[in-house]
């Protein structure tokens, strides 16, 4: 009888978090696959089973590949330079340094903008011709670059705002990571005559682990989510060439209105970010020290 | 006991109908509408409607400012599938074929009862009409409607000598032109561009200017097959392509649309392309004389109609549509569509807008303000397909492919054919 009794008190306890998670997370996933299988419903024409020709058509579709290289590519390059800039900017005004609560303040304040304010502001440096970045190139005689309208640029401008955004968030993580490592540690390394690059290496660096696991997992999550500044700096142009797969989504489901096809992108991004995840934790798991 | 339980339940309900039918003469509306550019717009809209609800005691009106041209078609249609559309909206002229094929929108001529409305239905310029229609049905009322006209520096004409009160009449005079505007310093870098056609977004909509110039219709009034292959169109490309590379008097590679104005004021560009919405925004904040002036011709005059329609929703109850109709013709009526024009630069809709007192003492003291009527004559509906949005889109990507360099107009228009024929196919 007090067995029974406790399983409806686990379950009554559980039941806020799963009513949760099913209503937000499980059933909107399930759903999205199971639409992923059907036409598209128009109002003059309801949906029908129409089996993998989605999927088909996500193989034959030149724009999906286009926009998924350029999500892998976006991924690679701002996840590892965004956290390294986080660990060294953490370290730099971890030091003896005078102003330092300055220096700290002015790397944190792009984290605290909206995207769409900081887009705003970056769309002001890139401008041609009266833009900051050209007012600067040009009073040292060099020609004006239009960053944003030219497809070999336009990726890696929208990858420096991601950055230049994320960099000083990792580093708040890293700054309360470093501010916890006993100072014992380096006076036992000073006795021992230890470099200071070798305590890093050997004894910071793996004391950061579990942060960093922390940090790289919310990077590879952001990569991914945020897309907020391509709408408002190139809307994915110039053809495509900084579209990214979430906004290819919302294009596709609140443009094109085509739901399915969108279901069939969001799997294919779910499918990612699992295996991504699941990478992240079986691989990285073996490396963190937790203390 | 309960015979009379029933009798005071069927009393209450019949009691209960009565004041519902009493009540159905306060008409509520739900009206949607978009902001596309700055200044005073949603304050002149808000304040229309309430001159509407104060003369109409029975109708009330809510005024929903739903963000960008973009958010509002998409706030309606998620509301419109959720089963509570909004009873009228004003949305892009071109997505009247998305609107139909979602069958959330009805005609107007169900609505027109009397010869008077019928009357009224016929009285706008048919140039606005023609993205208004389909089927010989009117599925739109045009409101806040547009065209893109060229504003030209008379101070940097000066300069360079040419004539401050004489714009480009032809594509040859405005590359000649442009050839004479652009400046550069003792670095070789550009201080100001001859001219600018931005191409950032929705390049389509200002390339139509030149596909229409250079006489070729972009889709039918079906809004079922797309005419991209067409060999005066990669014509038309050609041309824009050859501004910046073979002439040298307009920026390489995707223009930005937003910052146009801003490139004018600054003395970047000398002409620009763009709609005739901003009218009021170069008034007030260009430092210099400007002139505006029909966009030049090529083998004819021509330019595409652009902006928003009033559309009525299906789901509404018969009284909504009646006071939605009334609204919509009062609001599109010569004094109210004055003080819109005044307050925006839209063109107003109809030929006795522009009789009215105030809009020729407007006009009297800003005749820049007449190029844009005077333009609808050459004007041709602006492109609209079924899947309209992702038509332009395959459009819009061949566009920026062949003025970034990735592709040849002729390819890149083929392309874009075989991709709009595909999905355009299953409409005929």
């Amino acid at each position: 009888m007090t067995h029974r009794r406790e399983w409806i008190y686990a379950w009554l306890l559980l039941s806020p978090a799963l009513v949760l998670l099913f209503a937000f997370t499980h059933i909107p996933a399930i759903s999205t696959i199971w639409d992923s299988f059907f036409s598209t419903p128009r109002g003059i024409r309801p949906s029908k089973f129409v089996g993998l020709e989605n999927y088909e058509k996500l193989l034959m579709d030149d724009t999906f590949w286009q926009v998924f290289w350029n999500s892998i590519w976006y991924a690679v390059v701002t996840i590892p330079v965004s956290v390294a800039l986080a660990l060294l900017m953490a370290i730099w005004v971890d030091g003896k340094l005078s102003g330092r609560s300055f220096v700290r303040l002015a790397y944190f304040a792009p984290t605290v903008l909206p995207l769409i304010a900081v887009a705003n502001i970056w769309m002001f440096f890139y401008t041609p011709g009266f833009g900051l970045i050209d007012q600067i190139s040009g009073a040292l005689g060099y020609p004006s670059v239009n960053w944003l309208g030219n497809p070999e640029l336009a990726l890696g401008s929208i990858m420096v705002v991601s950055i230049w955004k994320e960099a000083g968030f990792f580093m708040i993580f890293y700054l309360a990571a470093l501010q916890s490592i006993p100072p014992v540690l380096r006076e036992a390394a000073a006795i021992e005559g230890a470099s200071r690059w070798t305590f890093f290496r050997r004894v910071t660096f793996p004391l950061l682990m579990p942060t960093t696991l922390f940090v790289s997992i919310n990077a590879v999550i952001n990569s991914f989510r945020m897309v907020d500044h391509v709408f408002v700096m190139t809307e994915g142009g110039p053809n495509n060439a900084s579209s990214l797969l979430l906004f290819y989504i919302y294009e596709t489901a609140f443009k094109f209105w085509d739901t399915a096809y969108a279901s069939t992108l969001t799997v294919v991004l779910l499918v990612l970010l699992s295996v991504i995840a699941l990478g992240q934790f079986l691989l990285l798991d073996k490396r963190v020290h937790y203390r | 006991m309960t015979f009379l339980k029933t009798m005071t339940t069927t009393l209450s309900a019949a009691a209960l109908l009565a004041s519902t039918a009493g009540s159905a003469l306060a008409v509520d509306l739900q009206f949607f509408f978009p902001v596309a550019v700055g200044g005073k717009a949603a304050d002149t809209i808000q304040a229309l409607t309430d001159e509407y609800a104060a003369a109409n005691p029975d109708v009330k009106i809510d005024a929903v400012y739903a963000g960008s041209y973009q958010d509002t078609i998409t706030k309606t249609l998620t509301a419109a599938k959720g089963g509570t559309p909004p009873q009228l909206s004003v949305i892009l002229a071109v997505d009247m074929f998305s609107l139909i094929e979602e069958d959330a929108i009805i005609p107007f001529d169900g609505l027109a009862k009397t010869d008077e409305d019928k009357a009224w239905l016929t009285s706008f310029y048919p140039a606005f009409m023609a993205n208004s229609m389909t089927g010989g049905k009117t599925y739109g009322i045009p409101f806040q409607r547009s065209t893109p006209v060229l504003y030209w520096n008379k101070e940097a004409f000066k300069d360079a000598g040419l004539d401050p009160n004489t714009p480009p009449a032809t594509w040859e005079e405005m590359v000649e032109f442009g050839k004479k505007l652009t400046k550069t310093d003792s670095n070789g870098n550009v201080t100001q561009w001859g001219v600018r056609i931005p191409s950032s977004g929705f390049p389509y909509w200002l390339f139509q200017g030149l596909t229409t110039q250079n006489d070729v219709i972009l889709a039918n009034d079906a809004g079922n097959k797309t005419n991209f292959d067409d060999p005066k169109v990669a014509e038309a490309l050609q041309f824009l392509v050859d501004l910046s590379v073979k002439h040298k008097v307009m920026q390489p590679g995707i223009v930005e649309w937003g910052s146009t104005p801003k490139a004018f004021f600054e003395g970047q560009a000398a002409m620009i392309w763009t709609t005739t919405g901003n009218l009021t925004n170069v008034r007030d904040n260009a430092p210099f004389d400007f002139g505006v002036a029909m966009l030049p011709a090529n083998k004819r005059r021509g330019a595409p109609t652009g902006g928003g329609n009033f559309y009525i929703f299906k789901d509404s109850t018969d009284e909504q549509k009646a006071a939605s109709f009334d609204f919509i013709k009062w609001i599109t009526a010569p004094e109210q569509a004055a003080k819109w024009t005044i307050a925006t630069g839209y063109v107003a809709p109809r030929a006795d807008t522009w009789e009215t007192p105030a809009m020729k003492d407007y006009v009297a003291g800003f005749p820049q303000a007449l190029v844009a009527r005077d333009q609808l004559e050459y004007a041709v509906a602006e492109l609209a397909t079924y899947q309209n949005q992702r038509i332009t889109t395959i459009f819009n990507d061949a566009l920026e492919a062949a003025i970034t360099g990735t592709k040849t107009p002729a390819d890149a228009l083929k392309e874009a054919q075989a991709q709009a024929e595909a999905i355009l196919k299953d409409y005929r």
